[in-house]
């Protein structure tokens, strides 16, 4: 059973506040990156950039990072991780890097993708925005930015739909795992 | 992927593009400052090579302590090996102390299949025999890729000591299955029989055998394994078989030179086609570390 948690219009909403509290919190766009996490965050990053360019008229560079090799599950999964690329065409050493990924859990994945970064570069801050914070962290980490904040139960699962992945419409879903 | 790499022959298409895949973003990783991920932190891998190798052992090293794993590299000639011991007793003695890759090179056909029946490791085949030497036709693969954008529909031609080969089986196998046109270019009597089964077109004359080709993928003269009188004389092979300039004219202009090491220079390639600009051969030692990763990093899930 999916219930639908955000629509269209309110993904749009959500990720235009977020470019708001971006910009102001960092003054501005200077030194500024957007590092979206493979694969949905890269999609996310993308649009972020889009409505910051709106807000300040200022093209923010875009990277996609994948952390396949990152992770500390690869001996747990059951199947084969899927590698996808990291695109970096900029050094992010002494950028301001906004690392975005489409829902927040247990933390894990962004503790791999900040070990991937600093193997990138030295970046002089990283900030963390996502679209859904669901709970159940294992790790002491926050995001800066949040879309919205889903108490959820951990046989729930979140699913982001975004059209960029081929979907008719965006939307996040909640469902029940068997 | 399945839990060992053994062979080409019966290894799926579909894993051999997820080698393909997954080594692409490996050579990523190879590009940068830092090379090295922790991806296979708190693995072990044992190296065990019982027959002289340079690029394919470093590769595997190299490989190995970029993702991170721990390192045995077992010198045959220093171990008990040489008081007679047997090969599942050493297999066995190493696997006590937890490994979990064991990268074997034999020159026994058959040798790393013999040692799946009994061990819990992951087993790669770094060449045995005249069998089969899996990742060097999987580097040869990406290598392709990366040069001529994919490899079906090119027209390939393997040239040389077939017979002895244990890339050339891999390599018919791996660019069969990826749908490239295989030639096998060499003299009857390196020809070995029956591989007219395997869907390849056999030349006896190097001139034809690489007419219009992409790619000429030269093999070794395999020195330790000529023992039969396959062939008269190395300057007479040179002399009909040798890859030089003039001959690579009858291939297409953009066609690329191909070689697994150690070359002969002089016996089967020219050292002008060697170093020229259409060679890889650079380029293919450094794919093989590359895809050597990404296999470690396949088979650790497996």
């Amino acid at each position: 059973m999916k219930r639908e948690l955000l629509s269209k219009q309110d993904i749009t909403r959500v990720l235009l506040r977020i470019a708001h509290e971006i910009a102001e919190r960092n003054k501005g766009c200077e030194g500024l990156c957007l590092v979206g996490i493979q694969s949905g965050g890269v999609d996310l990053a993308k649009r972020l950039a889009a409505a910051i360019k709106n807000i300040e008229d200022t093209v923010v560079p875009v990277a996609a990072l994948d952390i396949s090799f990152y992770r500390d599950d690869l001996n747990i999964k059951k199947t084969h991780p899927v590698v996808k690329k990291t695109d970096m065409p900029f050094d992010i050493t002494d950028k301001k890097i906004v690392l975005v990924d489409d829902v927040i859990y247990t933390g894990r994945s962004i503790r791999a993708a900040l070990d991937a970064l600093m193997d990138l570069g030295r970046p002089a801050a990283v900030q963390l925005a996502v679209l859904i914070d669901r709970g159940h962290r294992e790790l002491p980490i926050r995001a800066d930015y949040v879309g919205k904040n889903i108490p959820t139960s951990k046989t729930e699962q979140i699913k982001v739909l975004l059209q960029e992945r081929g979907h008719d419409e965006d939307s996040v879903v909640i469902q029940r795992v068997e | 992927m399945r839990k060992h790499l053994i062979d080409i022959k019966s290894t799926s298409v579909e894993d051999i593009k997820l080698v393909l895949e997954t080594a692409s973003s490996f050579k990523d990783v190879l590009s940068r400052d830092i090379k090295k991920v922790p991806a296979l932190r708190g693995k072990t891998a044992v190296n065990l090579f019982f027959e002289p190798s340079t690029r394919t052992k470093t590769s595997f090293e190299l490989a190995e302590k970029r993702l991170s794993t721990d390192v045995i590299n077992f010198a045959v000639p220093t171990s008990s090996v040489v008081k007679g011991e047997t090969l599942y007793d050493t297999i066995k003695t190493i696997e006590s102390y937890g490994v979990d890759f064991i990268i074997i090179r034999h020159q026994s056909s058959g040798v790393p299949h013999f040692i799946t029946s009994f061990s819990q490791a992951s087993v790669i085949n770094a060449g045995d025999g005249i069998n089969e030497h899996p990742t060097q036709a999987l580097l040869d693969a990406f290598t392709l890729i990366e040069k001529k954008g994919t490899v079906e529909g090119l027209k390939i031609a393997v040239v040389g000591d077939i017979f002895h080969s244990r890339v050339a089986r891999s390599n018919i196998f791996c660019l069969r299955k990826l749908g490239a046109e295989v030639r096998i270019v060499a003299p009857n009597t390196l020809v070995p029989k029956g591989i007219e089964n395997e869907g390849v077109q056999i030349y006896n004359n190097l001139e034809d055998g690489i007419s219009d080709v992409d790619a000429v993928m030269m093999l070794r003269i395999q020195n330790e394994r000529q023992s039969g009188g396959f062939l008269s004389s190395k300057d007479e092979y040179f002399r009909f078989w040798g890859l030089t300039s003039k001959r690579l004219k009858n291939a297409k202009p953009d066609c690329i030179v191909m070689h697994p090491g150690p070359m002969n220079r002089g016996v089967e390639i020219d050292s002008e086609v060697a170093d020229s600009a259409q060679s890889v051969i650079h380029a293919q030692v450094i794919n093989g570390l590359a895809v050597r990763m990404a296999v470690l990093y396949l088979l650790s899930t497996a």
